[in-house]
């Protein structure tokens, strides 16, 4: 296809998806199962995309996400709770310090802004480290950025490690995938960029990809803060869909199931990674509910089904997918090079 | 074509769903049955399936609905309680009961104001509550008040001048509950040390050990009852002869086992009294609920093995009742008609007397103040606390 | 002044003993795959429920040497099935392997337990209070310190003058050469978890004895500090893992008795990362250079 051919395709299928989620929201209504899956999927498929840039597209093996995520979602919560609501939601902090509200959208961009800077000053340091030492040093980091937000001193700023609540959400499902295929689609962009080049070539051999001329370090961090850019406002986000905020939700364990999203979905594949997000969350959320309920047939209990045995299925599937499937679902292609496989292979032999 | 399959699964799965209609009103139990505050939740939910089993249908408009409880698991967790709430709201429900816990009712608060269906709160306590929410009421008293109750009896009963307060970080209950009683407790010239734990600290000792060295004269700790556990453990084994105050979390049969031979002094404060025999309506729900609960042996585990009625039972009780009021108040299973109905809802309960303030919180004004009985294993009746009481 | 630092630095002490019975797993573990064993804080978990539903079968004394032996058997068949296959794979991937392990096993705890809190029961003797000078505390914590110190002298021993001890350090050392060597890497690397295990349901028994109630997640974080006091240490170094730990778990409670009770867990994640900062290998490991 030739390039331009390609663009109008693709804005094609994106008009095609919007007016397809106009649809089913019609039909399903604002709060069904299947809109909410949508809503937190699209979100869960940014985080996840995210991370891949990091861990899958650039070989920086980080557990970091949770920390940038709460930064993003306290950042917006707190500076968008409306002045009339702030007495009743700092009720033992006077009301908080902030002064003023910001719009949602000056809201999500400033949670972006502060988990980048956040990003480049905690970069400076670990990024020196290598595979799991990095692992580590940044799921310290994560826990670090909890303690601290949930501190008391900051009470009047953070609501200490109490609810946030009453900031704006949304209601339908079209803002939310706007939002994410936007950042997904920039993140793309840098992906085929001379940048994104750059990356892959860290990831392959990081001593061949100096000798090359790449600024390692340059190239790491800026790999860490876009990254992290995009788990703010994915963490901005998800404060709006849930529409209550508690930093004791994003301990490590939410790190690891967005690790374990982006293996499913395949390290190094944007559309994997957003595929295994719809997946992940419609499964978790929504069709592997029934295992959690005792069901009946006749006057025989089916053994086994009761409350936590959807978590159970749930992991042993994915322990399968990890073992088995290593390369997850896409492994490291993309959807859209399926449909040309020959040309892929050529280039695959080439390598 | 991934995608594509997805989507057909996707709508033949709504479909099923949609299936499935009868002559019922459903009303969700919004609890915990796991996590930290699982204990408590259980004993909630037996409470609103007692009040189930007496009245299982409503009448409206000259149609009987049968009631169908929808019960799903919170997990003391404010992250899952978004999720129980959607499906909540997923599930069709009228109206929602619970939680136990301020944390998630709040979290889930959020959710069934924006489908609009309204929820009663059974014994969630913080303010936040019903003052961040339109579509919250609750049939229980305000930790603002029960804090004052607990700092007037520190000084009463024990001639408390210092308290040492302990809370859970991230946990609203306890942080504000904490919060509230510090406030009071300085208000009247005492002073305050206050300490905070994070969520899964098994050691205590080194905060037990700060108690004493602060000089305290009493020990404040709302905490969780997986957390109370731990506490009253360790406390018995580094001999802490400080009295332990607490709020209605306490009132529990896991405090009960776990103080049982210790020689430690804990008083709690609750909505309620099983031997309180001052109102009818009360000494036959006692009554019922026990052999209810006899008659019933997996209700009875989810009790924690015993027949006694804690406070919680009651509240959802009367939660229950409150929601049959106002269905029949609203005539229709709409949940809209249900919330414009409910504020001006009133019933006597086995609680006392339940009415709404504008805020949605019921007007009570007396809580119940009890002492574990290490020996007997049992909650000895202490006095009872009223709001003119305290204004003297 | 003593009399009131006393009771910190007693539950220091044992907080540092039963973080060490952890710490010696990841550290041995790591020091032979060169992989943070994420579930290993979870088959700590799982010891103190096989010790909660065992007791209301079987008397005590038989239910803890049963225990420790469901717990190795654990440990071996997590090695088995779920890192054994990925030997030759990237070390990520069997990172991520670690990482599903504990979130089945603790899937699996939280269904198997209703995800309630269990009580722990009480082991005669060890469970009693015991007064020393002004502090009063259980039998448990005094044992702690000098049981793990035992053990870990043992453990040295082992590996300093047995065979398979010497086998583990040459696979610790280099793992393909010790291969051509003819050392069975397998039956090496599942000593090293049994070992590890072995440890860890000592850790749980003494662990729960103290803190009397088990919850799925119960044992996330002690993992993850025996964790850090391991790299503390020197991952690899079986001595600095118990330093390590008894420094984390003094300093700790010191921090606590200090007032800042909000930052304990933090404090020890900031250890981590100075330690990885500026001294990576730690107080006792080993220099490693990256091949080309």
């Amino acid at each position: 296809m030739k390039p331009y051919k390609k663009i109008i395709a693709s804005f094609a299928l994106l008009a095609l998806m919007f007016l397809a989620l106009y649809f089913l929201e019609q039909h399903f209504g604002k709060r069904s199962m299947l809109i909410t899956v949508l809503k937190k999927g699209a979100i869960y498929a940014l985080i996840a995309v995210s991370m891949n840039l990091l861990n899958g597209f650039t070989g920086l093996f980080s557990l970091g996400q949770a920390g940038f995520m709460l930064v993003g979602a306290y950042t917006y919560a707190v500076l968008t709770i409306p002045m009339a609501r702030r007495a009743a939601v700092y009720q033992y902090y006077d009301g908080g310090i902030i002064p003023f509200t910001a719009p949602a959208i000056v809201g999500i961009l400033a949670a972006g802004l502060l988990a980048a800077l956040i990003a480049a000053l905690i970069g400076l340091p670990v990024l020196r480290l290598k595979s799991d030492y990095l692992a580590i040093a940044t799921l310290g980091f994560a826990e670090i950025i909890r303690a601290i937000i949930q501190w008391d001193t900051l009470g009047p700023i953070t609501n200490g490690s109490n609810l946030l609540k009453t900031y704006p959400t949304f209601k339908s499902v079209i803002p939310v995938f706007a939002a994410c295929a936007l950042c997904i689609g920039v993140i793309v962009l840098l992906i085929h960029s001379t940048y994104g080049r750059a990356f892959k070539a860290i990831r392959d051999d990081e001593i061949a990809a100096e000798a090359m001329g790449i600024n390692l370090f340059h190239h790491k961090q800026m790999a860490f803060v876009i990254s992290s850019f995009f788990a703010g406002i994915g963490g901005a986000l998800l404060a709006m869909y849930q529409g209550s905020l508690q930093a004791n939700a994003f301990k490590s364990s939410m790190t690891y199931e967005i690790l374990l999203i982006v293996v499913i979905g395949g390290m190094g594949s944007i559309s994997g990674s957003v595929i295994a997000s719809f997946l992940f969350i419609a499964c978790s959320e929504w069709w592997l509910r029934f295992l959690d309920t005792e069901m009946y047939i006749g006057t025989f209990k089916v053994p086994l089904l009761r409350s936590g045995f959807r978590m159970v299925v749930f992991s042993a599937v994915i322990m399968v997918v990890v073992l088995f499937f290593r390369k997850g679902i896409m492994g490291e292609k993309e959807i859209w090079d399926l449909r040309r496989p020959r040309r892929r292979a050529g280039k695959e032999a080439g390598r | 074509m991934k995608k594509i399959i997805a989507l057909v699964l996707v709508l033949v799965m709504s479909v099923l769903a949609a299936s499935a209609m009868a002559e019922t009103v459903k009303i969700g139990v919004f609890e915990p049955a796991s996590g930290d505050n699982g204990a408590g939740g259980k004993q909630e939910v037996i409470g609103i399936e007692y009040a189930h089993s007496l009245t299982p249908t409503v009448e409206v408009d000259g149609t009987t609905y049968d009631v169908e409880l929808v019960i799903v698991d919170n997990q003391s967790a404010t992250d899952k309680a978004v999720s129980a709430a959607q499906e909540l709201v997923d599930a069709g429900v009228s109206i929602v009961l619970g939680s136990y816990g301020s944390g998630v009712s709040m979290a889930g608060g959020e959710v069934f104001a924006d489908a609009e269906i309204p929820a009663i709160g059974c014994s969630c306590t913080n303010p936040g509550v019903t003052s961040l929410c339109d579509y919250y009421w609750r049939v229980c008293y305000l930790d603002p008040f029960q804090g004052t109750v607990m700092a007037n009896f520190a000084r009463d009963e024990f001639g408390a001048k210092s308290a040492y307060v302990l809370s859970q970080l991230g946990d609203d209950y306890t942080t504000g509950l904490a919060t509230y009683f510090s406030k009071a407790f300085e208000e009247m010239g005492g002073t305050v040390v206050s300490e905070q734990f994070t969520e899964g600290t098994s050691d205590y000792t080194a905060y037990l050990t700060n108690a004493i060295n602060s000089g305290a004269d009493i020990i404040f700790c709302p905490t969780s009852t997986t957390v109370a556990a731990l506490l009253i453990d360790q406390a018995a084994s580094m001999n802490v002869t400080l009295p332990m105050l607490a709020g209605d979390t306490w009132e529990s049969s896991v405090i009960l086992d776990a103080a049982k031979g210790t020689g430690l002094t804990i008083c709690v404060s609750t909505f309620f009294d099983e031997k309180d025999e001052s109102s009818p309506q009360a000494s036959e729900f006692v009554q019922g609920f026990k052999a209810w609960l006899n008659a019933n042996p997996d209700k009875k585990t989810n009790n924690g093995g015993n027949d006694i009625v804690a406070a919680v039972s009651a509240l959802g009780y009367d939660a229950y009742m409150v929601a049959i009021e106002a269905i029949k108040a609203a005539g229709s299973i709409e949940s809209t008609a249900i919330a414009e109905a409910l504020p001006s809802v009133a019933i006597t309960g086995v609680t006392g007397s339940i009415s709404f303030n504008e805020i949605g919180d019921a007007n009570k004004d007396m809580a119940y103040i009890k002492k574990a009985n290490t020996e007997t294993g049992a909650f000895d009746f202490v006095k009872t606390q009223t709001v003119a009481e305290l204004a003297q | 002044m003593f009399d009131k630092i006393l009771p910190y630095l007693l539950s220091g002490i044992s907080v540092g003993g039963q973080y060490a019975l952890i710490a010696v797993g990841y550290t041995m573990v790591y020091g032979i795959l060169r992989l943070i064993n994420f579930a290993h804080g979870d088959i700590f978990t799982a010891a103190g429920f096989f010790m909660v539903y065992m007791v209301t079968v079987l008397p005590i004394q038989i239910a803890i040497p049963l225990v420790v032996a469901l717990t190795v058997l654990l440990g071996f068949t997590v090695e088995r099935v779920a890192y054994k296959p990925l030997r030759s794979a990237p070390r990520m991937s069997v990172m991520i392997s670690a990482i599903g392990v504990s979130y089945l096993l603790q899937n699996l705890m939280w269904y198997v337990t209703g995800g309630l809190a269990k009580q722990y029961p009480t082991i005669p003797w060890i469970s009693q209070s015991v007064t020393i000078g002004t502090a009063t505390t259980k039998v448990v914590t005094l044992i702690t310190p000098v049981l793990t110190v035992l053990l870990v002298i043992a453990l040295v021993a082992i590996i300093q003058n047995t065979k398979i001890g010497m086998a583990m350090r040459a696979v610790s050392k280099d793992f393909e050469t010790a291969q051509l060597m003819g050392i069975k890497i397998d039956s090496v690397i599942s000593t090293t978890f049994i070992i590890g295990s072995l440890l860890a349901a000592v850790g749980s028994v003494l662990y729960f004895s103290n803190y009397a109630s088990v919850t799925p997640t119960a044992g996330a974080m002690p993992g993850l500090k025996a964790f850090v006091a391991a790299v503390f240490g020197g991952i690899g170094s079986i001595p600095g893992a118990v330093i390590g730990a008894f420094i984390i778990g003094i300093c700790e409670n010191i921090i606590k008795a200090l007032g800042y009770t909000t930052f304990s867990d933090a404090f020890t994640f900031a250890l981590l990362i100075v330690i990885l900062l500026f001294k990576p290998t730690g107080l006792f490991g080993e220099k490693t250079s990256e091949k080309v």
